[in-house]
């Protein structure tokens, strides 16, 4: 089946606007009868659920954590693009408009990106106007700095705590409606089923994790704004409670999950180190701008850093691509830090790190216009190796930290169950193949603030929702399945972990469907994971019980969505027959090792569609039609 | 050079907000000294898994010091002994081998413990919806650089708002007080030009709430300070009593 996105006519700075028109409107006075429901309270699920509620809609906000104001968006350091062109460097919306769907090796939807170009610069007055404290020039003006894949300086920051300070914008809107009471926080709240009524999407069941009841909640449209899945790979740069189970329960009510083999590899994190390793830190991208990437010339070269002259480095990024430097986007650098490392030339104690050296940066700005701008980054940096960065330089290495892939949605942000809006990280709709620096954020954000508040009043004018209640037989089935599912999981009683689990799952995908990929190693990794899968309900052992705060068990279920879930990424991975962004197979490169496309076959999205337990998932198709940019090798040379 | 510790934990075990509650005693064998705090904890809650018991609770989740989840009192200093860390960001090579470590929730009348070390913090979310934003609806700002703001300015609301929330500085304080953590919101907001219109009605009704929930009063103790993982000055608390006096003046003269 070929999916239509829906995208709207006119020319692509007209679609916005005119499709903004064609939404029809639902009368001020109904707004309250309608009920939404929003799952996650990041940069996305914040921002949306403020918003609709100050349209007047009754919103539901519904987050893991214990309080809204951590949800893992609070973690991005760096910053959010906007092209607001205050630089006056040659930024234009068109121009981030061609970063991006350049950045993302030509595998976005360019309405989409178009939409997220333009409303870059309102994200910007939103949140200068909520207090979010933006880093500011001597004249009072707002500051900029340089991001990965891009030639302008169009990245908006406070300190190395952008998303931080973002999300606290939002959460203050949130609390706002909260306190005028057109917003209900259910916090400590995990969705385990999406309830379908009518061939639409009209409420979830999620567990109350302090004391373990299932409670159905019913309303008119679900928002899906729940994150990433990056952290089937277990080690990662994401926040331990991220998870696909939310996104992955919605695939298997029918939803389409689109591109999952499209995960990001950050070139900057913190090497890993011991087995008992819980989680990686991500060192920002911003780093980039004035730290410089080296490896010793010489493979097996064991001197300590400050011992290797200057003839006897490589600083193999400024090399090869003289005119973006340091600055080439994410997955270029993790994969050509990859290939250092495996020509012996990485260092530190495993050898798989490459150097981040400031020295020079040092040396020109002075130590204290290094600090100011990255204090706090060489201070977490500090703490976790117990190196000093001001006088060693940093050792690096990728690792997992965003996924593209997500949900399926059209032009609305609606899946192709009617009712159903995916937000954020959890949809695939903005970045291709590959995500550029500060464009998470930007993406979240326009999601929330500015597009949800339309498209979900358009939905709602144009049909007629009967009123159900979470009486429906719908409901009873889910809370039974659901309460069905933790039985299993506390029944099983075995010998194994589930973070013992987890933990081989993440060995397996990094090795055969991470940063490098084969078809040998992929088809190998397929059958590793059935397998693991197989033993995981025969032998987890989940401690505890189902009527109670039990933390064994929500990683318990959430491991066991990544087992199935991890199956679908490999299958993606090998059905796409080309190489792009964070989708590398080693049969399809050029000869300088850069990634090699296919656009005359593979320029769609995939998007699976579930079709029973034993059964191989559905391809559909969405066209990528490309009518403004000219499609290219990427180069940043 | 990493090394390897053996360690006895003294850690509070409480099954719900009804219980009582008591101190175990557990041992942590093999932690190597380049693990975190919380690292530490899983591998002794693996431990205790697969030896049929209960693990622990505690909250986490970033693991990298910002979403402000973890915190627990560690040798009765919240987050433990290193300044300016937060308990996921503490590494075992600040602790030697055969020491005993004592490890407990916030103690505050504010925050009930759900279980174990895990509390609830709800009490925040509270005082925020009370006032702790600005009151301005999606779509209508004006240009981000129509009000030009000093530098200082600007690096001074984000010193304030470089608040994670966690409530070290309630558990540092004799008082059970939050006035850290609502002098640090009151701060960064009042100092902007944007949030100046509701400075005033903002410090009072945060204030309010603030003690409505059962948190103490300022004594200025500073302890919050100094055990504060982001180092939020207390002189944010000052400019909360400024505020509020200002705040309730006018109020006075208004009638």
């Amino acid at each position: 089946m070929l999916l239509d996105g829906k995208v709207p006519g006119g020319t692509l700075p007209e679609k916005w606007d005119r499709h903004r028109f064609e939404l029809k409107l639902v009368n001020p006075a109904n707004k309250r009868k309608f009920e939404v429901i929003v799952v996650g309270t990041g940069l996305a699920g914040a921002s949306a659920a403020a918003s609709l509620a100050e349209l007047g809609y009754s919103v539901k906000a519904f987050c893991i954590q214990d309080t809204p104001r951590r949800a893992h968006s609070i973690a991005a350091q760096g910053g959010i693009n906007a092209a607001k062109n205050y630089q006056n460097d040659g930024d234009s919306v068109q121009r981030l408009f061609y970063d991006t769907i350049k950045g993302g090796d030509f595998r976005a939807r360019e309405a989409n990106v178009y939409r997220l170009a333009q409303l870059s610069t309102n994200i910007i007055d939103q949140c200068v106007a909520q207090g979010v404290p933006f880093a500011r020039d001597y004249g009072g003006l707002l500051a900029n700095r340089s991001f990965g894949g891009a030639q302008v300086s169009r990245t908006f920051y406070a300190r190395g705590q952008t998303g931080q300070q973002l999300l606290l914008g939002a959460y203050g809107a949130l609390m706002r409606q909260v306190a005028a009471g057109r917003v209900t926080l259910f916090p400590r709240r995990e969705m385990l089923d999406l309830v379908i009524v009518n061939d639409r999407a009209r409420g979830i069941v999620v567990r109350n994790l302090i004391d373990g009841a299932i409670e159905p909640h019913a309303a008119h449209a679900v928002v899906l704004a729940t994150g990433g899945y990056s952290n089937a790979f277990y080690l990662s740069t994401n926040a331990m409670a991220c998870n696909v189970s939310a996104a992955f329960r919605a695939y298997k009510r029918g939803a389409f999950f689109a591109n999952p083999c499209y995960t990001q590899i950050h070139p900057t994190c913190i090497p890993v180190h011991g087995d008992y390793q819980s989680k990686l830190t991500l060192m920002s991208e911003s780093l980039r701008n004035d730290g410089r990437v080296w490896v010793p010339k010489n493979p097996g070269d064991h001197r300590p850093p400050s011992q290797i002259p200057e003839a006897d480095r490589d600083y193999y990024l400024e090399r090869m691509y003289p005119s973006f430097g340091n600055l080439v986007p994410r997955d270029v650098a993790s994969r050509r830090a990859k290939e250092q490392c495996d020509q012996g030339k990485g260092v530190g104690e495993t050898g798989f790190a490459v150097y981040l050296d400031f020295a020079d940066a040092i040396k020109r700005d002075g130590k204290s216009v290094i600090a100011q701008k990255y204090g706090n980054l060489f201070q977490m940096y500090e703490k976790i190796t117990a190196e000093n960065p001001y006088e060693t330089p940093m050792r690096i290495y990728p690792a997992v930290h965003y996924t593209m892939g997500g949900l399926w949605v059209d032009y609305n942000l609606m899946s192709n169950l009617a009712g159903l809006f995916v937000l954020g990280e959890a949809n695939f709709s903005d970045h291709g193949a590959n995500r550029l620096g500060a464009s998470a954020l930007m993406q979240g954000l326009a999601d929330g603030y500015f597009i949800i508040p339309y498209t979900v009043g358009g939905y709602f004018a144009a049909s007629g929702l009967e009123t159900i209640d979470t009486g429906h037989p719908a409901f009873t089935d889910s809370i039974r399945s659901a309460k069905d599912r933790v039985q299993r999981l506390l029944g099983v009683r075995g010998r194994r972990t589930v973070d013992d689990f987890h933990r081989q799952l993440g060995h397996i995908l990094w090795n055969h469907c991470g940063m490098s990929r084969n078809d040998a190693g992929m088809k190998k990794a397929r059958s590793m994971v059935q397998e693991l899968r197989a033993e995981y309900w025969e032998n987890v052992l989940v401690p505890g019980s189902a009527g109670d705060f039990n933390q064994s068990l929500e990683r318990a279920g959430r491991v066991a969505d990544f087992l199935e879930f991890a199956e679908l990424m490999i299958i993606d991975a090998l059905a796409r027959r080309e190489s792009c962004g964070g989708h590398f197979n080693e049969a399809f490169q050029t000869e300088e090792h850069e990634a090699r496309r296919d656009d005359e076959n593979f320029s769609h999205v995939s998007a699976w569609e579930y079709a029973g337990d034993d059964a191989e998932p559905l391809d559909h198709k969405e066209p990528l039609s490309f009518e403004y940019v000219q499609l290219a090798q990427r180069s940043y040379k | 050079m990493t090394k390897q510790l053996n360690l006895t934990l003294k850690v509070w075990r409480q099954k719900g907000p009804e219980d009582k509650g008591h101190f175990e005693t557990l041992p942590a064998k093999n932690i190597s000294t380049d693990m975190s705090f919380l690292e530490m904890l899983d591998v002794v809650n693996e431990g205790l898994t697969l030896a049929g018991k209960e693990p622990i609770a505690f909250d986490h989740d970033c693991r990298e010091g910002i979403c402000g989840s973890c915190g627990s009192v560690v040798n009765g200093l919240a987050h433990g002994p290193e300044k300016g860390t937060t308990l996921c960001q503490l590494h075992m090579r600040h602790f030697k081998d055969g020491d005993t470590i004592v490890i407990e929730p916030w103690r505050s009348r504010a925050f009930k413990v759900i279980k174990d070390l895990v509390m609830d913090r709800s009490p925040f979310d509270r005082i925020i919806q009370a006032g702790g934003y600005i009151s301005v609806n999606t779509g209508a700002a004006p240009d981000g650089n129509a009000i030009p703001i000093s530098k200082e300015t600007a690096d001074g609301a984000m010193d304030a708002a470089a608040c994670i929330g966690c409530g070290a500085c309630v558990a540092a304080c004799p008082n059970g007080s939050a006035m850290l953590f609502v002098g640090a919101k009151i701060s960064q907001l009042a100092l902007l030009p944007q949030g100046r219109p509701e400075a005033a009605r903002r410090a009072i009704r945060m204030l309010q709430t603030m003690d409505a929930l059962g948190f103490g009063n300022c004594s200025n103790v500073t302890e919050c300070e100094v055990q504060c993982p982001k180092e939020i000055s207390i002189t944010h608390i000052a400019r909360l009593n400024r505020e509020f006096l200002k705040g309730a003046f006018a109020a006075a003269e208004s009638g």
